[in-house]
C-alpha cells in the first residue's frame, strides 16, 4: 500500500475537519472496497486528470451532513438545506486541494476538477487497475467517509514500453 | 466569530469594498462572514471567472477575493484579465489548491496574494492589511485622526 500518496489525504482531513469542527478527529477504520460504491447520504465527487487520474467522493450520512455543515456555516442548517449539500461539496474541494497541494508539490501534476453533487445511489465499480480505499474519519459530529479511487496514468513512453499502469492502492 | 478591528478606506473612511468570486455559496457565504468580522462590505458576488470580469468591471472593488478552481473560466485567467484591464485591482486568491506551481501562477499573473483554504480569519485579515497597505486603515487609527 502506498501510504506516501494516501498520507496527504489523512493529514488534509484532519486539519480541515478539526479546524472546522473545532474538535480532533480519529480514523475510525481503513478498508478496502471492491464492490461499487453506495452512496450513504450526501456526497460529493471530485476528479482527478494528470499524472494521477479517478476520484474521490466524500460522503456523509443527512444529520451528519447537516451537523458539520452547521458548524462550518456558524448557524444551524437544516437537513434539508440546500446549504448542506454545498457545505460538502466545499468540504470535499478544500480537503482534496490541500492533499493535492501536498502532491504536487511532491512532482505530481494533475487537474483538480470542481466538485460534484454525488447523486446515484450506487457508482462504478473498482476494477483490477482501480480499487477503491475507504477511509472513514470519526468526528465529534458524526462519521465522514472518504472513498478514493485513483491510479497512476502511465505515459506514452511507459505504454510504449508494455509498463502496466500502477494502481494507486497496491494490492500486493 | 471574532471580530476584528475594521479595516476602512483611508480616503474616504468608508468600509472595503469587497467582490467575492466562488464556485460554491457555501464558500460566498463564509467569506462573507469572515470580510463582515473585518467591518468590510461585500459590494458582489460571482460563481465563475467571466462573471467576476463584468462584476468588477461594474462595481469597482477594492478587493477581489479569488477562488482558482471553477467551471467556464479559471480563477488564475479571471484574475489576469482584470489586472490586464485595471492595473490598480487587488487581487486575492483564495484556494484549496495551494501548489507552490499555482500559487506562482497566480502571482506573476496580477494577484497581489494568496490565502489558502480553509480560510483563518486571522490570516486573511492580515492579508488584507497588507494588500491595502496606505489605502487602508484600522479603524481606531481612523477614529483618533478624525
Amino acid at each position: 500500500m502506498k501510504m506516501e500518496l494516501i498520507q496527504p489525504f489523512i493529514n488534509a482531513a484532519d486539519a480541515v475537519l478539526s479546524q472546522g469542527l473545532q474538535s480532533p478527529m480519529e480514523i475510525g477504520s481503513l478498508s478496502m472496497e471492491e464492490e461499487a460504491y453506495r452512496r450513504k447520504g450526501v456526497a460529493a465527487m471530485v476528479r482527478l486528470s494528470g499524472d494521477i487520474e479517478g476520484r474521490i467522493i466524500f460522503d456523509l450520512d443527512p444529520p451528519t451532513a447537516a451537523r458539520v455543515a452547521s458548524s462550518f456555516a456558524g448557524t444551524e442548517l437544516p437537513e434539508s438545506d440546500e446549504l448542506v449539500r454545498e457545505a460538502v461539496c466545499e468540504l470535499a474541494n478544500q480537503i482534496i486541494g490541500n492533499a493535492i497541494a501536498v502532491l504536487n508539490d511532491q512532482g505530481f501534476h494533475f487537474r483538480v476538477h470542481p466538485p460534484e453533487l454525488h447523486t446515484s445511489e450506487r457508482g462504478p465499480k473498482s476494477t483490477e487497475d482501480i480499487e477503491a480505499l475507504v477511509l472513514c474519519f470519526e468526528t465529534s459530529r458524526g462519521s465522514v467517509f472518504m472513498n478514493i479511487a485513483l491510479r497512476y496514468q502511465i505515459t506514452a513512453e511507459q505504454a510504449a514500453a508494455g509498463t502496466r499502469s500502477a494502481a494507486f492502492v497496491d494490492k500486493s | 466569530m471574532e471580530q476584528f478591528p475594521a479595516v476602512k478606506r483611508s480616503k474616504d473612511g468608508q468600509p472595503v469594498q469587497y467582490l467575492i468570486v466562488d464556485d460554491s455559496v457555501f464558500a460566498r457565504k463564509n467569506l462573507g462572514r469572515i470580510i463582515e468580522s473585518f467591518g468590510g462590505q461585500i459590494a458582489g458576488e460571482a460563481g465563475d471567472g467571466v462573471t467576476a470580469i463584468s462584476e468588477y468591471d461594474r462595481l469597482k472593488p477594492d478587493i477581489v477575493l479569488m477562488d482558482i478552481t471553477m467551471p467556464q473560466m479559471e480563477g488564475i485567467e479571471a484574475a489576469e484579465k482584470i489586472v490586464q484591464k485595471n492595473p490598480e485591482a487587488r487581487v486575492v486568491m483564495v484556494s484549496s489548491v495551494g501548489y507552490q506551481e499555482n500559487i506562482v501562477a497566480a502571482l506573476q499573473r496580477g494577484a497581489r496574494h494568496f490565502v489558502q483554504k480553509p480560510v483563518k480569519p486571522e490570516v486573511l485579515y492580515e492579508v488584507i492589511k497588507y494588500v491595502l497597505g496606505e489605502d487602508g486603515v484600522v479603524a481606531s487609527a481612523a477614529g483618533a485622526g478624525a
